[in-house]
Order: structure tokens, then sequence, then C-alpha cells
């Protein structure tokens, strides 16, 4: 492919918009509102698959899922199908009453039928997402036992043990947790797959919009679902396909999008001189780290560890390549999430990192390959750290490659040294913990695979410590082990953890009520509005 | 003889070579194909990228993972796997996409028309404008008029798509708001007709959708006329060097001095000639485009063949990068039996 110079680029384009655009404005239909987005990862509608950003993102607004969280704050759990809940004293039997009056888009009431069959469907289908729900002790064979209906209106769920209330809960929010309208993905049943194969494609759900229509790789059509309890103001809302960020701009600029949802931070700062467009961020449950294999014996040494979190610019790489997008971050839980820290210890400390190095019998450096996936901002990342860690003499070979190709090696623990980012799956701190503290097996055909295992890294006493927090009941003292295992971490874990996520769009000044979440499924356009 | 027997026997030997064309038609259609699935399936498991991941996500359990592995027969030695693709090829079925989850070819049908629709267009821009100004640079050869064409095509050979595309973009769009943007249709007329062709242009106007036709023609003159731009570059370049050698002739000579006009010497015996040579190059150059110009359809954020194969790759999406080879291959050696037809047409010596 031909690739032009980026500054040439940005030459011509600095001069071609510095004069005004022309008065001939398209624009968008009042009652509609048009992103545009990259929407290629979509491979599947049906919640019990849904396990990609775009996805579930749609499927936030389109199905209801048994309890929800604000996405201001987090900590205010609420039910959404579920009215209310109540928790057996030996905690292992949670007991949701189901809201009455509520009806799917299809005009089919919905029941606690209807709950239990996607909780059950799930577990059976055992897609991707299904481990969220599975965690509870739930497999194929005991899920009919497990979640059963109780009333019309009542679901009980047994767990295999008394797990912390909130992490039931939490992971009671995310999208695998949907309800499905039974009725309609029975109807569409093939070869006893719940509607499996039709659901891919097509729409059984309660939420506020309904999915009209799905081209991959063009279009995602959402419209007012009129049987739903929450009123949307726009009739109907559209994604399309725009690989392209230039091109997102061109027509954010224009009036053709409403809102542009994959601009680099150069493109931000233009646009946001638009008078004609606002910028908009969220903090994101993402966090970016380099991966260091254990398998390398020179990364296996704990100076070593240490002094490379001493040998990155963290501000630096805030402020410029990831400006707008990311701010500095060191522990591997988000900023959000229970027991979070954010003290950030580490700076850029090349004196410090050089006697580091010294003391692991390395004063002169070393070298090192880095697997970076060639987008602008990964490579714009991978080249700063290449400078700093060139100041104590550790050379790094930049080996760039397709994100799907770096990520094949990274699974194999073929790597050096990897930058990856991690969102969380729910939000409950366990899902971090999980992968960043733990690891039960670390021989290379361990059944699990957490980050952990892929950096070669044996927590140790760790592991025991993520499995206690997990069942741990007092929410302040489950807050303080999770401080504990993030400082564990920080010190001699195998990952510089350097920045968290922020998510940004620019939207045209008329919209408004857009919600960017801390996950992808709680980017809301249910209350957005154009005036 | 006479002229009846002349025209029997020609319409004999008419046949036979129709006949003989389509075996060999056949023929190296068949193992055109067989290559190029052979070397298309072997690169795409040779790649370092693992398939699964791109249908189960990063996230997938262990145990998740090893059943879609074992669905997809990638545990299966690398011969056997080719084996089994062969054979239900072979019966039609190409399989599924993963990344779409339709099947292959279900997916080339939506997205091929709409390649094809910027291709065919591009071509014809190039054949008009280009072939007049290659003529006229060989005849006018030194001149100004030789200059401008040369300049033009280094141009359209030597900038970046790319960047062409996006410049357009700024200027007739986004500046002039003469054409209407990325995209085949507004949002407003995609729900207006039922796709039929798949061509856009086609399906609205026959259902008589003038507005959506309208605004169709909007969204496809730029694409078109920056690929048409690139197709006139190469033949404006090769008519050029055809026409020379024509030109250069003693039968161009003896017309002149019969006292033919230069008009006709040109255009009638010169071109004529020069044709048969032209028509492999608007071919290729046509098939070249049918590969989908992957830049401009990212630019123009068009849903054609181009994107679809290079996010399938880029995914290890290996069923549809087949499929999509499949097609371009097919494509490739229809346009070259139809080159080879045109020759007999244009040059009696090859009948």
């Amino acid at each position: 492919m031909k690739k032009l110079p980026k500054f040439f680029l940005s030459a011509a384009f600095a001069a071609t918009m510095a004069t005004s655009f022309s008065a001939v404005m398209a624009a968008t239909p009042p009652d509609t509102l048009v992103q545009a987005w990259q929407i290629d990862d979509i491979t599947s509608l049906d919640p019990a698959e849904i396990f990609e950003f775009s996805n579930s993102e749609i499927a936030g607004n389109t199905y209801e899922r048994l309890i929800n969280y604000d996405p201001k704050d987090v900590s205010k759990i609420y039910g959404e199908v579920a009215e209310s809940w109540t928790v057996s004293p030996d905690g292992k039997t949670f007991t949701f009453k189901i809201r009455q009056g509520k009806k799917f888009a299809s005009g089919n009431p919905l029941t606690a039928e209807d709950v239990v069959f996607s909780f059950q469907r799930a577990i059976l289908l055992d897609k991707s997402p299904a481990f969220i729900l599975g965690q509870f002790g739930l497999s194929k064979d005991n899920v009919k036992d497990k979640i059963k209906q109780s009333g019309p209106f009542e679901v009980t769920m047994e767990l295999d043990k008394a797990y912390a209330p909130t992490f039931v809960l939490y992971c009671m929010t995310s999208t695998v947790a949907s309800v499905v309208d039974k009725k309609l993905a029975l109807q569409n049943e093939k070869d006893g797959d719940f509607g499996y194969n039709w659901l891919k494609t097509h729409y059984a759900g309660s939420g506020p919009f309904a999915i009209r229509d799905w081209k991959a790789n063009e279009v995602v059509v959402l419209e007012r679902n009129p049987n739903s309890d929450k009123k949307t103001p726009l009739a109907r809302v559209i994604y399309r396909h725009i690989k392209e960020t230039a091109t997102q701009r061109l027509l954010l600029e224009k009036g053709d999008v409403d809102i542009a949802r994959n601009l680099n931070p150069q493109e931000l700062e233009a646009v946001a001189k638009n008078p004609d467009i606002k910028i908009q961020n969220g903090p994101k449950g993402t966090v970016y780290y380099l991966g260091l294999n254990q398998k390398n014996p020179n990364l296996a040494k704990p100076e070593v560890r240490q002094a490379l979190k001493w040998l990155v610019d963290y501000s630096a790489i805030a402020d410029t390549i990831m400006k707008n997008k990311g701010e500095v971050h060191q522990a591997f839980l988000p900023k959000g999430f229970l027991g979070a820290i954010n003290d950030n210890p580490y700076k850029l400390d090349v004196a410090k990192a050089k006697e580091l190095l010294a003391k692991a019998g390395l004063k002169d450096g070393f070298s090192v390959t880095m697997d970076t996936r060639s987008t602008p901002e990964i490579t714009g990342i991978a080249q700063a750290i290449q400078t700093t860690f060139a100041q104590a003499g550790v050379k790094v070979e930049i080996i760039p490659g397709d994100s799907k190709q770096t990520l094949t090696k990274y699974r194999a623990r073929q790597h050096d040294i990897y930058i990856g980012n991690w969102g969380a799956d729910y939000q409950d701190p366990n899902t971090n913990a999980d992968t960043f503290a733990a690891n039960d097996d670390n021989s290379d055909n361990a059944k699990a695979k957490p980050l952990a295992w892929r950096n070669a890294w044996d927590p140790g006493p760790l592991t025991a410590k993520t499995r206690a927090a997990v069942l741990e009941r007092d929410a302040e003292k489950r807050a303080d082990m999770y401080r504990d295992l993030q400082k564990a971490v920080l010190e001699d874990g195998p990952y510089v953890t350097f920045l968290q996520q922020i998510e940004v769009i620019a939207t045209r000044k008329n919209v408004d009520g857009v919600v960017i979440g801390p996950s992808f499924d709680m980017n809301s356009v249910i209350q957005a509005k154009k005036n | 003889m006479t002229g009846a027997t002349l025209t029997q026997s020609g319409g004999h030997h008419a046949l036979r070579f129709f006949l003989l064309r389509t075996l060999q038609f056949i023929a190296v259609l068949a193992t055109t194909l067989l290559g190029l699935v052979a070397v298309t399936f072997f690169i795409g498991r040779i790649v370092p990228i693992d398939p699964v991941i791109a249908i189960v996500g990063d996230r997938a359990p262990p145990h998740v993972y090893a059943r879609v592995r074992q669905e997809l027969g990638l545990d299966l030695p690398m011969i056997q796997q080719f084996w089994i693709y062969l054979k239900k090829a072979i019966s039609g079925d190409f399989g599924n996409s993963v990344l779409t989850t339709n099947p292959v070819m279900t997916d080339i049908i939506n997205v091929f028309p709409a390649t094809l629709e910027l291709a065919t267009l591009g071509t014809i821009i190039g054949c008009l404008v280009g072939i007049p100004l290659g003529v006229l640079a060989a005849v006018k050869r030194g001149s100004l008029v030789d200059q401008f064409v040369r300049v033009l095509g280094l141009v359209g050979y030597s900038v970046p798509i790319f960047w062409l595309g996006l410049m357009a973009l700024l200027l007739f769009y986004a500046k002039l708001g003469w054409v209407e943007g990325p995209g085949r249709l507004d949002v407003t007329y995609s729900y207006m007709y039922t796709p039929v062709t798949g061509i856009v242009l086609i399906d609205t106007l026959m259902q008589g959708q003038m507005d959506a036709f309208w605004n169709a023609v909007s969204h496809i003159i730029l694409p078109t006329c920056l690929l048409g731009y690139f197709s006139l570059a190469y033949i404006s370049r090769m008519t050029r060097s055809f026409m020379l050698n024509e030109l250069a002739q003693e039968y161009v000579i003896a017309a002149r001095v019969k006292g033919l006009s230069e008009i006709k010497v040109i255009w009638r015996h010169a071109l004529r000639n020069a044709a048969v040579p032209l028509v492999t190059v608007i071919a290729l150059s046509y098939a070249h485009l049918l590969e989908g110009s992957v830049l401009t359809e990212t630019i123009f954020a068009w849903p054609g063949l181009g994107q679809y194969i290079t996010n399938s790759l880029q995914n290890a999406d290996m069923n549809a990068v087949l499929g999509g080879t499949l097609v371009i291959g097919t494509a490739f050696v229809i346009l070259n039996l139809l080159s080879d037809l045109l020759y007999r047409l244009l040059d009696p010596r090859t009948r």
C-alpha cells in the first residue's frame, strides 16, 4: 500500500482547512443521529456472544440487563429488569424480583421465564463471555437446577460459594446478562440452538432502541422501540462504518454525520477550533501496559522489571502522543473501580534505573525486542519508550506487526515486550485482578491463560489473595485487599502500566445527551437529542 | 470459390474456433482457479495470525477457544484441511466468513457490485479521455499537447491515490459542495429502494427513485473520476506509444500518398491497428480496478471488494480471502478471454 509521510498530509490538510467551509451545509435529519465509527469488529448481535467494543455499545442501547449501574458513579447499582433482590443468609442464593409490565419490542411481555431462559442459554451456548456468569459455579450440566423461576416474576440463582455480593451484581450488569425475548428466539430456533443463528443478525430485546438493520462493515440502524418504558427523544440512530479517520472528520465538519468516533489527537485538536463542533470525553476502564515476558532471562530479574518502570516518560506520553485520549495511570485497576489506587509512584528517573540495572549485573544495559501493533498511537508510544529506555542502555528493537499477528505471538508467550491494552470485562475489580495478579498454572499447557501466564509470571501468594478477595463480603475489607494486590504488582509485577484510556468523541454543537460511560456497553444514546 | 461457400466455410471455422475457445477457457479457468486456491490457502495457513481469535476474541476461556479451533478444522493436517476445503468449494460451498458470519459468496454478492460499478465507470472514463489524448500526443509528438499529456500521465502514475482522493474530497465536497461525500448514498435515501442488482445507479433508476438516483450519481462522481484518472494515465501513455509505432508504418505513408485526409489516416487506419494491443491494456487496467482499489474504497467509505478482502486478510478470515481471490481470478480469466475474442474481431490476421 502506498503511504504518505504524515507531515505531508497534515501540511496539505492545514493549508486547505485554513479557509472556511462553504455555506452549502448538508444536514442529517433532525430526528436521526448519525455516527461515523469503525464498526468492523462486529461479528454477532446475540447478547450471549457479544464481546467486542461496537456490538457491546449497541447491545447497551437495545437490550436491558438484570442489574445496571449509574455511568457517572459506578458504585450506584440499581435494578433494571430486576425490581429488587435479596441474598440468603449463607450468601449463596440470590432472589431477583422482576419488574412487571415490561414488554419486548416484539410486543411479548417480559417475565421471569425470559430471564431464566436468557441466563440458561448463555451458559448452554457457551460463547466467549459465558464465563462471566459461569464463574459462580454455573455449568452446562447444572444450570437448569441453579437458575430457576420461583414465581411468574421471581428468579432464584444458586451459587457454589458465598461470593462478595457486589461481584455477583456487577456481573449481572454485563451484556451477557441481557434479557432476551424467549418466545421470539424460540420461534427462530434451529436444531436446538436457542435461536442463536438467527439472533446473531437479528434482535429480540426490550431496550429503548431496537436494532432494525445490520450490514456488516457498512451500517447499523437503531430505531425507537415503541414498547419500551423509556421514551427516546430521537427516532433513529445510525452507525456508519467509516474506516478512515480523515474521512470521519470531513463528514463531521460538513454535517453529514453528527458524531465522529475515531479521530486521532491531531484531528481532535483541529476540529476543536470549529465553532460548530464540540468535544466530549469520559475515562474508560482500559489500561495500557508493557508486558515483560519472564521467559527472557534479563526481564525475569526483579531489578530489571523495576528499572524499566523508572524508564518510561509517563507524562510525555499522556501529554503528546495520547493527548486527549489517555491519562497517566500505573495500577492495574482503572480509576473508578472499587479499591483502585491512583498515586502513580513511578516517573522517568534514568539515574535510578541505571543503579537498578547495575545491581542486576547489567550496567551496560541489554538488547530486547518489542512487538508493536502498527497503529499510529501504539507506534508512537513504542518510539517514545525506545528513546527513554536507550538512556539507560536498554536497546529496544521494535517489531511492527498487524494487531492480530502480534496478539497471536503474545498469546503464545513468544514476545520479549508487548505493548498491550486491557479493558475490564465487567465493573468488579476481580476482572483485572484475576488476569494481572493471579496465575494458577504457569506451565506451557496450562488450562487458564491470564495476562500473568502470557508473561510467564508466577505471582506466588498473590494468586491465593486474589481468590480470597472475591469471597470477601465486607466491601471496605475487600477494597483494602485489592489495594494490597495492586501495590504488590506495581512493585514486582512484569507489567509497566502507564496509561488509562479516555474515550473522546467529536459531536456537532446541536447534539446533547450522549453519555460516554466507563465501559463500552455504557456508551448511551438513549437520552441523546438534537437541538 | 463462390462467395456463398466462402461464408459457409467461414461460419464453420468460426464455430470450431468458438468451441475450441470455450473448451480452452474452461481448462484455463479450472487450472488458474485451482492454482490460486492452493497458493492462497497455504499462504493463509502459514500467516502468523490465529484465525480463532478473530472469532472468539482475545478473552475467550481456553475451552471455548479449543472448541472453535476444532470446529474450524485447524487441528487437522494442512493437506487434509485443503482437501476438505476443495471438496466443499467444488460443490459450491465456500464456507462462512468469520467476521460477517455470512456465507462468503453472499458477502461477495453484496460487495462486488459496488466495486463493479466503480471500476466500470472508471474504465469508461479512462478510455473516453485516455485514448484521444494518447492519439493526440502521438500525432503532435514533441508539441505542447504531448508535454501536457506526459505530465498528466506522470502525475497520475506517481501521486498516491490516497492523497489525491482526500484532496479531491476536501475541494469538491467539503469546500465547494459540488458533490456528495463518502458513501454510496445519503442515509435518507438508503432505504428508499430495494437492492436487486446491487448496483445503486441501476437499482434506483429502474425503480424510478430519481432523487435517490441523482444522489447516487453525486456520490459516485468523485471516486470514479479518480479511478478514471488513474486508468487514463496508463491508457493514454500506452495509446501514445502504440500510435507512434503505427504512424511509422508504411501503410500510413501509403494512405497519405493515396491522398486520404489526415483525420482518416489517424483515426481510421492507424488507431484501428493500434487498437489491437490496446484492448489488452484496457482489459488489464479494468481487471486491476476490479480487484478493488483498497485505498479509494477506504477514503470514500465504499463498501467494495478491496476493503472486504483487506479486512478479512488482517483478521485471517481465510474463507473470505479465498472466496474473494477466486472471484478476482475468474474476472481476470474472463477478461482475458474477452480481449482474445476482440483481438480476432479487430485483427483479421488472427482469424
